[in-house]
């Protein structure tokens, strides 16, 4: 443990060397507090809130902003949910949206733009980039809007013209395949934020490394596969992670698009059913606290998946020990 | 394989890599090139490997030209100052990789990767991977993933740079060793004059993007053909000086100032007879300290370099680098007797910079 040749140390410096370590305790502590009371705000809070409003009643007609009046019912919400009939299909709903989203365009597209925009003159890939982060930027509203308007029926939606022009039938695109629209619209703002670290990833492969295996003989594809892909692999891994989640929560363009719909629950993802239960019921009646238990349930499985991820995935493996020691 | 390189041109936009570079390279000869950062040594090389593609001129592989060859089509090995190893994978997958490309059968990859592996001596660390290696066992590794191949030719880019002073004496023996036995034409590309002059069979020295010599190493030593090189082979670099050489006596003198230097009709008749002034070039170990030489000067700066000591002695307004022997124990401030071997004196043009002795 100790050196061989120092001699104990005295009480003095032995306080001394404590009250360093206090300190530099207090410094750590004291740069991880903003961040520290941002979860604490707007994550642990609200969760309890809502994990509290899930075993109540509270809906419009019993309304109350006082906790202490809420009925408290139980698990009764959590039971009726079991019990719904469109559960399950919007369970079922939100497991095909995420994995086709993501698997299609969150992952593959994102890997395709940046394969692409890396492989060609730097300045013609930024401007590829930048219009796929086009999407992302725009706001959501005006975003579904220029969807809806391309997909409109005839006479007015640029697709419709066209088949008009063509002499095609003209159809109704989002209420005859609501979910390509769904799954597209989506995609599209997805691609953006893995196709920025999938390239940055790439760009940060040392250019001699590239050059070796064009050298030992690879194709460019073959450099794809045997260099560029592993030495991506955590950006890769971060990005499904990170987009499965982030998929699992969004419902605003969902709800501007086809708003679950057409016809019962066609498109109906669960975050999206849990802000229709609690916050705009179709009868005036927003039901807070079944909405809530909705919510919890996203909340479980979200951190569920998180902690799987981070096992399977082992992203420990990344987190260095601090090479900064205090003294 | 022989590389014959004719008007090679390399151009980035408007920035120029390397300009109308013609260079013949024979079959299993060891080349270096030689020249500062900037130069065009390394846009030279990764033309030949194909990284980059010619704007001008050829490159010929034996009879092939090569310009628009694919780098796996080739046949090339090639060397990284960084190793550019793939840190992802094993030693043995390393070395293994140009073989997995070629589809060479499992079995024969097998056995020539430990080949390879126990002649470069890193057959214990087959299981490893790259980050688990000393930076020696590194470039190891790397020579053996070039070589496994059988190449034609062999690049080396700067190889040793990032080893340590005694790593790159050892490693600089065994490729010139490992290069002569295995007998591929070998580029080699450093900035290091002690390198190029020790490995290679010929150094091409070049110069913002130009070739100013290519010759045997004691060729550029002894007869060097422009100023540049003169001034960036040898080190200690060679002394400059404007004089005017003028015929005295039936010999010729060299004058500077008070500076009168005695010279040989060989040496002295072709600056003579350029007439106007000239530049003198004359190597550290040229000039000595003795009881009588021909001018006096004043020891400016002493740096014992161990073996002999380094000296700056100042002759009025000149300078000139000059090796002693330690035993001597020259002192800074010392007023010394300095004594000029003017058979080895070099003379260039002001304005061309090119040898008035050497013509090309």
């Amino acid at each position: 443990m100790s050196e061989p040749n120092r001699k104990p140390k005295s009480s003095a410096a032995l306080l001394q060397s404590r009250r360093n370590a206090l300190r530099s305790y207090l410094g750590a502590y004291g740069f991880m507090a903003p961040a520290g009371v941002l979860v604490l705000i707007f994550f642990l809070i609200p969760v309890a809130i809502v994990l509290y409003l899930s075993v109540t009643n509270l809906a419009s007609s019993n309304f109350t902003s006082d906790l202490a009046k809420m009925e408290f019912i139980g698990l009764k919400n959590y039971r009726t949910l079991f019990n719904d009939q469109f559960a399950r299909k919007i369970f079922f709903n939100t497991i095909f949206y995420v994995l086709v989203t993501l698997s299609l365009f969150n992952v593959s597209l994102a890997l395709i733009v940046s394969l692409l925009t890396t492989h060609i003159d730097r300045s013609a890939g930024f401007v590829f980039r930048a219009l796929w982060i086009l999407p992302r930027i725009t706001s959501p509203v005006v975003y579904i809007l220029i969807w809806k308007r391309m997909a409109a029926e005839a006479p007015f939606g640029i697709l419709n013209q066209f088949n008009e022009l063509l002499g095609n039938p003209t159809y109704n695109y989002v209420a005859t395949n609501p979910w390509v629209f769904v799954v597209v619209v989506n995609g599209f703002i997805g691609v953006s934020f893995g196709m920025i670290i999938f390239t940055s990833a790439i760009e940060s492969i040392p250019k001699d490394l590239l050059n070796a295996s064009l050298v030992d003989g690879s194709s460019r594809m073959q450099r794809i596969r045997y260099v560029i892909l592993p030495l991506i692999r955590w950006p890769l891994l971060f990005v499904v992670t990170y987009q499965t989640l982030s998929l699992l929560t969004s419902f605003v363009e969902i709800q501007l698009l086809t708003d679950g719909g057409p016809g019962l629950y066609r498109t109906e993802v669960w975050s999206l059913t849990a802000f229709h239960r609690a916050l705009s019921n179709y009868f005036g009646n927003a039901q807070w606290g079944y909405g809530s238990a909705f919510a919890v349930l996203l909340v479980m499985i979200g951190v569920v998946l998180a902690v799987i991820y981070m096992r399977v995935f082992r992203f420990d493996e990344l987190v260095a020990e601090p090479r900064v020691e205090a003294l | 394989m022989e590389i014959r390189i004719d008007n090679l041109t390399k151009k980035f936009g408007d920035v120029v890599g390397v300009e109308d570079l013609t260079l013949h390279i024979d079959d299993g000869e060891f080349v270096a090139f030689l020249g500062p950062s900037g130069c065009g040594k390394t846009t030279t090389l990764l033309t030949l490997a194909g990284i980059y593609k010619p704007t001008d001129g050829l490159i010929r592989f034996g009879d092939r030209v090569v310009n628009t060859v694919q780098p796996k089509d080739r046949n090339i090995g090639m060397v990284f100052q960084s190793y550019a190893l793939y840190p992802h994978m094993t030693i043995f997958q390393n070395i293994a990789y140009p073989l997995k490309l070629k589809k060479t059968p499992k079995n024969v990859q097998n056995e020539q990767v430990r080949q390879v592996a126990n002649v470069m001596g890193i057959g214990e660390l087959l299981d490893r991977r790259p980050g688990q290696l000393s930076g020696g066992q590194q470039q190891r590794v790397a020579l053996g993933r070039a070589l496994v191949k059988e190449p034609d030719v062999l690049l080396f880019d700067e190889p040793l740079s990032n080893l340590d002073a005694r790593l790159r004496l050892t490693m600089r023996g065994e490729i010139k060793h490992l290069q002569k036995n295995l007998g591929i034409t070998s580029i080699y590309v450093t900035h290091d004059q002690v390198e190029a002059m020790t490995m290679a069979d010929r150094i091409a020295v070049m110069n913002r993007g130009h070739l100013q010599a290519f010759d045997a190493p004691d060729e550029l030593y002894d007869r060097p053909k422009t100023r540049f090189v003169a001034g960036f082979v040898g080190n200690p670099p060679m002394n400059f000086l404007d004089v005017e050489v003028s015929p005295s006596n039936g010999h010729f003198l060299a004058q500077a100032d008070s500076i009168q230097l005695p010279l040989g009709a060989e040496r002295g008749a072709p600056p003579a007879g350029h007439g106007g002034p000239v530049v003198m070039g004359i190597r550290p170990e040229d000039i000595q300290i003795v009881d009588e030489g021909d001018v006096t000067g004043e020891i400016f700066v002493v740096e014992p370099l161990g073996r002999e000591d380094l000296i700056d002695a100042r002759v009025g307004p000149h300078g000139f680098i000059l090796l002693a022997d330690t035993e001597k124990q020259h002192r800074a401030g010392e007023r010394v007797s300095l004594k000029f071997d003017m058979t080895q004196a070099q003379f260039f043009d002001p304005q061309t910079e090119r040898s008035l002795l050497w013509r090309q």
